[in-house]
Formats: C-alpha cells, sequence, structure tokens
C-alpha cells in the first residue's frame, strides 16, 4: 500500500514517527504551515518556519525515504495578530520555491473580518502563482464556515477545483463535493472522523477527489491513520485500485496541479553518508 | 551520490558552462534558461555602477532587509527546478549566479530567503564572486547547520580560503560527525598538514567514539595522516 499523507505537520514529529510511516507505506507528505500552538508574535517567526519546512524537514524526511512538499500560509488564527499580517508582504518570495506545492492552510477560524481578509489575500496568491490552495473548514460553527469560504473561494480568482476543502466530516461533505472542489477528510484519534466513518463517507460518496489525511502534529493524533483507513477500506470491501486511489492517485493528483511535485527525493541526504546516523551526529 | 565538488564551477568561463548546460536541456527549459541570463546579465548591469561595499548585509548583525519586489531574476534562480529539471538546477543556479553578480547584499538575501537548493547554490558560488573574506557569515550559517547539503557546500574553496584555524576544524570535525565525506572539504590536505590541534581533536573524538562502543569513521584516520608534519612523513 503505497500512501501520500496530503497533510500533516512533520515539524512536530519524532524520526520515530517517520520509521513508521515508512513502514507502514508512506512515501510521500505534504506539511501546510499551521499555528504552532504557541502564538507567534512577527513575520520573522513565519520566516524562520518557511525556512524549516523548506529546509531541515525535507531533509529530515528524505532519510526515511519520504519525499516532502510543503504548502505556506498565514494561518487563519494568526491572521487575526496585527503583529504577524505583515507576513503576507514577504509570502511571495516563499511561494516561488519549487518544494511548494500549495497555498495552505488557510480558511476561517473564527469568522472574522481580518480572517476575510487574509484569505481572500491569499487565494488570490495561489492564483497568482500558479498554487492550488488547501482551505480549512473552521472547527466551531462548520456547516456556516464552510458556506462563507465557499462564498469567498468563488469571488476570488482561483478556479475552486483547485481548492482542497480540508477537515470535512459527514454534516458538510455533501455541501463540499456540490462545489467542485476536492474533498479533505482529516482522521484522528478522538476528534473529527475515525476511519470507520470515514469508511462510511467512501460508500456513500464515492472515492473521486477524495483526499484522506492524518493532519498529525503536536496535539493528540496519529500519523499512521492513513494507514488504518486504507486497511479499514480492505476490510469494508474496497478493492486496492480504490484505496490506492485516495491514499496516493487522488493527493498526486491535487497538488500536481502546482506542476511542482517530485515524487523521487532528489539528492537523498540518505546516500550522502552511507549508514551513518546524521542524526546522532553533534551528540 | 557522490558529493559535488564546489571547485568544479570555477575553472569553466560563463559561455563554457552554458554551453556545456544547454546541451543537456530540452528545448523549453534552454529559453527559459535564456531569458533567465538575459535578467541576470540585465540586473549585472544595473549594480555595475554602483560603487561597492554600500548597504553591506550581515547576517549575524542587521536583519536583511526583503525587497517590495524581488529582481526577475532572482524568481529564476528560485524557480530553476521546475523550469530546468531538478538535476540540472544546480548548474542552472551556478550560472545565473555567475551572470548576475550579485553584491554582497543581493547576494545575503538570497541565502536568507532561499530554500536549502538555493543555499547550497550561494554557497558553491562564492569563490566565484568574491576573493575576500566578506561573505564568510554565509559560511558560519550554514555550518551551523546539521544539513551535509550545506555543510558540504561550506566547506568548499571559499570556506578553505577564509575560515579561521579554529572555525575550520570544528567544519572538519563536523563533516566526520554528520557523515559527510571529507572529500568534499577543499584544500584539507594543504591546511591539515602539520595542524597539531586538529590531530588532537580527532583523537580525542576517536578515543570517544571508541569507549561508546561505537566505530571511528574511516575518514577520520585519513585526516589524521594528514597531519603528520612535513619532516616526520
Ligand atoms: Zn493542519
Amino acid at each position: 500500500m503505497r500512501i501520500f499523507d496530503p497533510h500533516i505537520h512533520m515539524t512536530s514529529r519524532t524520526t520515530d514517527d517517520y520509521q513508521a510511516m515508512h513502514g507502514a507505506g508512506v512515501r510521500a507528505v505534504v506539511e501546510p504551515s499551521f499555528w504552532l500552538g504557541q502564538p507567534r508574535t512577527s513575520p520573522e517567526s513565519f520566516h524562520d518556519y518557511f525556512d524549516a519546512l523548506l529546509g531541515w524537514e525535507p531533509f529530515r524526511a528524505a532519510q526515511y525515504g519520504i519525499a516532502h512538499h510543503c504548502a505556506l500560509a498565514l494561518n487563519p488564527k494568526e491572521a487575526n495578530d496585527p503583529r504577524c499580517v505583515p507576513v503576507l508582504d514577504t509570502l511571495p518570495r516563499y511561494l516561488v520555491k519549487d518544494s511548494v506545492v500549495a497555498v495552505g492552510e488557510i480558511g476561517y477560524d473564527s469568522m472574522t473580518p481580518a480572517e476575510d481578509t487574509a484569505l481572500a489575500a491569499q487565494l488570490q496568491l495561489a492564483a497568482e502563482h500558479g498554487l492550488p490552495a488547501l482551505v480549512h473548514t473552521p472547527h466551531r460553527d462548520k456547516l456556516t464556515g464552510l458556506r462563507r469560504t465557499l462564498d469567498v473561494v468563488r469571488e476570488s480568482a482561483l478556479p475552486v477545483d483547485r481548492v482542497l476543502l480540508d477537515h470535512l466530516n459527514e454534516t458538510t461533505v455533501k455541501e463540499a463535493a456540490g462545489s467542485g472542489a476536492w474533498l479533505g477528510f482529516s482522521v484522528y484519534p478522538d476528534t473529527k472522523m475515525d476511519e470507520d466513518r470515514m469508511v462510511a463517507v467512501l460508500k456513500e460518496h464515492g472515492t473521486a477527489r477524495v483526499l484522506v489525511n492524518s493532519a498529525a502534529d503536536w496535539g493528540r493524533s496519529d500519523p499512521l491513520k492513513t494507514r488504518r483507513v486504507g486497511d479499514a477500506m480492505l476490510a469494508a470491501g474496497f478493492g486496492e485500485d480504490e484505496v490506492d486511489r485516495v491514499l496516493w492517485r487522488n493527493p498526486v493528483a491535487f497538488y500536481g496541479l502546482s506542476g511542482r511535485l517530485r515524487l523521487d527525493p532528489p539528492d537523498d541526504p540518505g546516500t550522502l553518508h552511507e549508514g551513518n546516523s546524521i542524526l546522532r551526529g553533534g551528540e | 551520490m557522490t558529493v559535488p565538488r564546489p571547485s568544479g564551477t570555477r575553472t569553466a568561463s560563463v559561455a563554457a558552462s552554458r554551453a556545456e548546460l544547454e546541451e543537456r536541456l530540452d528545448g523549453a527549459a534552454r529559453t527559459w534558461l535564456s531569458e533567465a541570463l538575459a535578467e541576470a546579465a540585465h540586473a549585472a548591469e544595473q549594480h555595475a555602477g554602483q560603487p561597492a561595499g554600500q548597504d553591506v548585509a550581515d547576517l549575524t548583525g542587521i536583519p536583511v532587509p526583503p525587497p517590495a519586489r524581488p529582481a526577475a531574476w532572482e524568481l529564476r534562480f528560485a524557480s530553476a527546478g521546475r523550469h530546468c529539471g531538478g538535476e540540472h538546477a544546480a548548474a542552472v543556479r551556478a550560472l545565473l549566479l555567475r551572470t548576475a553578480r550579485p553584491g554582497q547584499d543581493a547576494l545575503a538575501r538570497l541565502y536568507r530567503y532561499g530554500d536549502a537548493a538555493e543555499r547550497r547554490a550561494v554557497l558553491l558560488a562564492l569563490p566565484a564572486l568574491f576573493s575576500g573574506p566578506e561573505a564568510l557569515d554565509l559560511v558560519q550559517d550554514a555550518l551551523r547547520t546539521h544539513d551535509t547539503r550545506l555543510v558540504a557546500a561550506a566547506v568548499g574553496p571559499y570556506g578553505a580560503a577564509h575560515l579561521d584555524p579554529h572555525s575550520w576544524r570544528h567544519a572538519v570535525l563536523k563533516c566526520l560527525f554528520t557523515g559527510v565525506p571529507v572529500d568534499a572539504v577543499a584544500g584539507l590536505a594543504k591546511r591539515a598538514r602539520a595542524d597539531a590541534e586538529l590531530a588532537r581533536m580527532l583523537t580525542d573524538f576517536a578515543a570517544e567514539r571508541t569507549a561508546a562502543g561505537r566505530p571511528v569513521p574511516g575518514d577520520l584516520h585519513r585526516v589524521l595522516a594528514l597531519t603528520v608534519p612535513p619532516e616526520a612523513s
């Protein structure tokens, strides 16, 4: 089973996770920019974070045979802090990088005017840079949030078929599917979706344009949830081809819209040091 | 994979490097490259009239301000991988840097806002762009990372020429720690010769590894042998 996790925050994970993910079949990930738990207070913190997503994290991933790409953005929560908003001025400098395959994650948190502005501005940036957008739907007031998100997308220069709506569930999937956007589901240990509910959604709505992710981060989450969904799909009677479509071909097709996806990790640093563990170096 | 030799770009002329590169690119990439090089040449003309040393950026102190809009060739520099193919990106970036001949401030900005591949390209281009130690901050920044791609580039000819003895010895030791083959260290034999302090550091490192029951990197003995003073060999 080959797996592409289209939304995972590896910066917050350990090398044990990378190893376990590779063992489970994960060969590619996209890491979207997000909130770190501790609020940032300046654009410079974002720059250093973007540097990590463009430098150190792909380097770590390559050592475990995993291709790492990223999505960059000002996240919705911090779009409300005027100290952070100026990062929108430097974001274009980062969106041109070869391993940036989307703008994201953007969307709504509390549905404020500042979030409206940041969402619209970043959809515009995505259109200008030939990138698709990863748009999450809010945790609170989800259906209203989805509708407002779709309104902003329709008013933007970015076609809706270049948008991945994430964190969907049973209550939002129908409307999201009707919009023509790609459909993302985050499978978590105890919130959002679980693997059995995910299988039920797939049975009802089919596998077209559906992506499943672990959204694993610094909170309670599990980077192997993509694999669990694959196993649950097989147990429920889905064929291997359908599993491959959801866990590999759909994310490849969506992020492939950027024209920047490279699934053979280039300059694999794992081969540079022939078995020496770089991660222990310096200890 | 072999570690690219940083010194390679220095010997061939810009025209020869371009011709050699163009042969490997397909039609679309060749067109893209020719536009990119024209923009880089234009940038070189623009700043050719300005006195050198102005607006000096210091990575360790004053932050490098991003310009409102990066120059056209800088955007080409960033996107070389997807337009020319990842396997040619390093050669394309080297050629762009040698054509645009950015000043110290522009180069520091390219490094600051570059991804790992761009930073590596900047480090490898240093010997072609500067004869003095003015860009050493970039080398030192790279040596603080744990990214072997950057560490390997930092110990190229520019680092060999300008790193002070203490920093250089630590750079060599870092290569051994992180598994960067010491073949990447430019001028290794010349700088290591009769370096008793480097010999001591290597010996201590070997003892520490042995005490921990871990293998001593093969390269360590190679470097240690190079530290022997000429009269003793
Ligand atoms: Zn997320």
